[in-house]
């Protein structure tokens, strides 16, 4: 894996943030020259995986979220999203689609199945009281 | 800061811009207000102008076809651009027959 370009986000985990993030990821990844249907595929599971950690994770409290990206010679977009909260007790749990523990918030449960449908691998490392890093890879198409 | 119309027992709310769950809480509050406000027998929520959402508006509308059901009303959900298509039918929401 040969990394062409790698950014690093840091910001507090307020919701106003969330459009910042998945715009700021998606504008990152347009050297790829991604389709607008990959761009948006991107910008809804960073939403997510965003969206998780500031209503999950920092629940309790807030902090910050680290978000590394990084564009391989492959024409893969890594993902990392990584917060410092409460973690998750079981992720295989957490990640069945309608589960949810914020079902007062309107949280559908549907965040980590659009994140596997709308990107080709997810993987999340959780332990309780230090934080979940959510890995997020898509491979953008090549030139058509 | 929402559009809506009442007319002949049909509230019809017109989503705009980007919903996420920064925006969710206010545009659920505003159309429950309206809901019990006006105890529609339809709310029509049109995502015409819609130009990204994801899953806070699938918890959006499924919350909607509750709580228009509590004042005895159906929900429909319209005008689905393609740029939102692929989470609408991820979602099974079509299942709940609101999509027209």
């Amino acid at each position: 894996m040969n990394i062409q370009n790698e950014m690093h986000l840091k910001f507090l985990s307020k919701s106003s943030n969330e459009s910042f993030a998945r715009s700021a990821v998606a504008a990152f990844t347009l050297e790829l020259d991604p389709t607008i249907a990959e761009l948006a595929d991107i910008k809804t599971a960073v939403s997510e995986a965003v969206t998780n950690a500031i209503v999950h994770g920092y629940r309790r409290e807030s902090g910050m979220i680290y978000i590394d990206v990084r564009l391989t010679t492959e024409r893969d977009v890594i993902i990392k999203i990584r917060d410092k909260g409460v973690g998750i007790e079981d992720v295989t749990q957490a990640m069945q689609p309608l589960y949810t523990t914020a079902k007062e918030e309107e949280r559908a449960g549907l965040g980590f199945a659009v994140m596997q449908s709308f990107m080709d691998s997810v993987k999340v490392q959780s332990k309780p009281d230090k934080g979940t890093t959510v890995t997020l890879v898509k491979r953008i198409v090549a030139l058509r | 800061m929402l559009n809506s119309e009442y007319k002949d027992d049909a509230l019809k709310v017109y989503l705009s811009g980007e919903i996420d769950h920064n925006r969710a809480a206010n545009i659920r509050t505003s159309i429950d207000a309206r809901i019990n406000a006006l105890r529609p027998k339809t709310l029509e929520l049109d995502f015409s102008k819609v130009t990204f959402m994801d899953s806070s508006g699938i918890g959006l509308i499924m919350g909607r076809y509750r709580s228009v059901g509590l004042v005895g009303g159906a929900l429909k959900v319209t005008n689905v651009p393609p740029r939102i298509e692929k989470i609408i039918e991820l979602s099974g929401i079509s299942s709940l027959g609101v999509l027209g």
